[in-house]
């Protein structure tokens, strides 16, 4: 499985890309290969206030929907619009074209209850 | 020695596990969910060829007259007039009317039938046939020594006469035997797909050979996910959705298969219903968007009444939406008709259609 190295991650493989003071959120490719093809998704509002781990955007495929969690507290900048007529760019693409959401950071202490790429790494291994 | 939870394998565990399935149990058994992908092994089926393992399903030899082995009391489906070489789709029920298992009825011979019945229930309906079918004898469950290749397409007939000859011209639900690979078997024109297609019975330990015939001459592997997808888009019953020992073949829309003119068992029960009126019916509905039913969620009226619930979901690739069907209450949804399915606050409006909600199909080509 793949995994990014500057990411963050967490425990329902959510990845986050910090830059600044802006996060940028999308499932990772054990999500994406575990839900198999993406046929629709909801996002949230732009000006959303989110607080960390809270459901704010869900994912369906052929077989089943899953819920998304926001891996940190802030407000919801912008939404990849692709993702409405595109879903399947994140079977095909999670970690760059395949992106959720971005929100500005509101607490990046919230940093710590988040997996390193390393950690995540262990944790996937510790699920097979 | 298996316990008796123990899940079983069908002749080609071993060739899914080498193909990188991923195996899910069904119905008691270890079966192959997809390959290389939900949606393109449903193009495959759709668009060129695709085989399906379907081993783990039932299947019982009768031999005897219709009447006298008490195989007609079974089926709710007239099979007096069914030719030599032919099969028919039917009901098997319980006293009550409920649906023990749907069914395919071949005529082998003049008074020699096979019944093709469902691997998660091959054993209740092994058990109902031999307290009905009067010379125990004439009752053999082949279940277990009987492999089964789906293979469905527009180009499953091309593929497989490039191995197998006198089967080109079949009828849909008709079949003939061949000789494949050295040994006699039957192969059906019959399908669960919506697309031209066959399905062929073959000696079970023999059958991982067939299998890899096929797949060699560019039948792409195909699993019960994709499965699924193609017959909910044909609108077909699966049982243990949309019908089950609590629901009528009335209830379920399947009056065109039963019979009234004969005797079977559970008839009184449903002309009862029939009579007084189904409490029930089942409906087909298409999402407004992308987003798919699901079954278990709750029906709901455009005014928010609570009328039934969904019995099988997913999303059609062929229409790009969401589609499904589910019981409600008699009387309370009309074609056409917007109402709402969902759990919780969020619920996606649908609308009524009338099925098959795939309308290409080359299953009759």
């Amino acid at each position: 499985m793949e995994v990014m190295e500057d990411y963050f991650y967490t425990k329902e493989h959510e990845w986050v890309r910090i830059e600044d003071n802006i996060a940028i959120v999308g499932i990772s490719e054990y999500a994406q290969s575990a839900l198999g093809d993406i046929t629709f998704v909801e996002l949230p509002e732009v000006g959303l206030e989110i607080e960390q781990f809270e459901q704010f955007a869900s994912v369906e495929s052929v077989k089943a929907a899953s819920d998304i969690y926001c891996p940190l507290s802030g407000v919801v900048i912008e939404v990849n619009e692709e993702l409405s007529d595109s879903p399947d760019l994140i079977n095909r693409d999670c970690y760059e074209k395949g992106w959720m959401v971005k929100i500005e950071i509101s607490n990046l202490e919230d940093k710590v209850n988040l997996m390193t790429s390393t950690e995540y790494q262990k944790f996937l291994e510790s699920l097979e | 020695m298996l316990s008796e939870t123990a899940l079983k394998q069908t002749p080609l565990y071993h060739e899914h596990v080498r193909l990188n399935a991923k195996i899910v149990p069904f119905g008691g058994w270890e079966m192959p969910l997809q390959y290389e992908g939900i949606l393109a092994e449903y193009n495959s089926t759709r668009r060129d060829v695709a085989v399906f393992d379907t081993s783990h399903m039932g299947e019982f030899l009768i031999e005897g007259d219709l009447q006298e082995s008490g195989l007609d009391r079974l089926v709710t489906q007239r099979l007096s007039d069914l030719a030599v070489g032919a099969c028919r789709y039917g009901a098997l029920l319980k006293e009550d009317g409920g649906v023990l298992d749907d069914l395919i009825v071949y005529r082998l011979a003049q008074a020699k039938w096979m019944v093709v019945v469902n691997g998660a229930t091959m054993q209740k309906d092994s058990e109902q046939f031999m307290r009905i079918v009067t010379a125990k004898d004439k009752f053999t469950n082949i279940s277990f020594s009987t492999g089964k290749l789906d293979i469905q397409g527009p180009k499953s007939r091309d593929l497989l006469s490039r191995f197998i000859k006198g089967f080109e011209k079949l009828t849909f639900y008709t079949f003939a035997e061949c000789e494949v690979l050295g040994t006699k078997a039957i192969v059906s024109r019959t399908g669960y797909t919506g697309e031209l297609g066959y399905e062929i019975y073959f000696p079970w330990e023999r059958t991982p050979e067939l299998w890899n015939k096929i797949l060699s001459l560019g039948a792409k592997p195909a699993g019960l996910g994709s499965r699924d997808v193609l017959r909910l888009e044909m609108g077909y019953s699966l049982y243990g959705h949309e019908i089950d020992e609590n629901i009528s073949p009335l209830e379920a829309g399947l009056e065109r298969f039963v019979d009234f003119d004969k005797d079977f068992i559970g008839k009184a029960k449903l002309l009862k219903e029939k009579k007084e009126g189904s409490k029930r019916h089942l409906i087909a509905f298409v999402s407004l968007s992308r987003r798919s039913p699901r079954s278990g969620f709750k029906i709901y009226s455009s005014d928010g009444q609570e009328i039934g619930v969904v019995t099988s979901g997913t999303f059609s690739p062929a229409l790009e939406k969401g589609i499904g069907l589910g019981l409600v209450n008699a009387g309370c949804a009309k074609k056409d008709e917007k109402i709402f399915v969902g759990e919780g606050s969020g619920s996606i409006e649908v609308a009524i259609t009338p099925r098959p909600f795939y309308k290409k199909g080359t299953f009759r080509n």
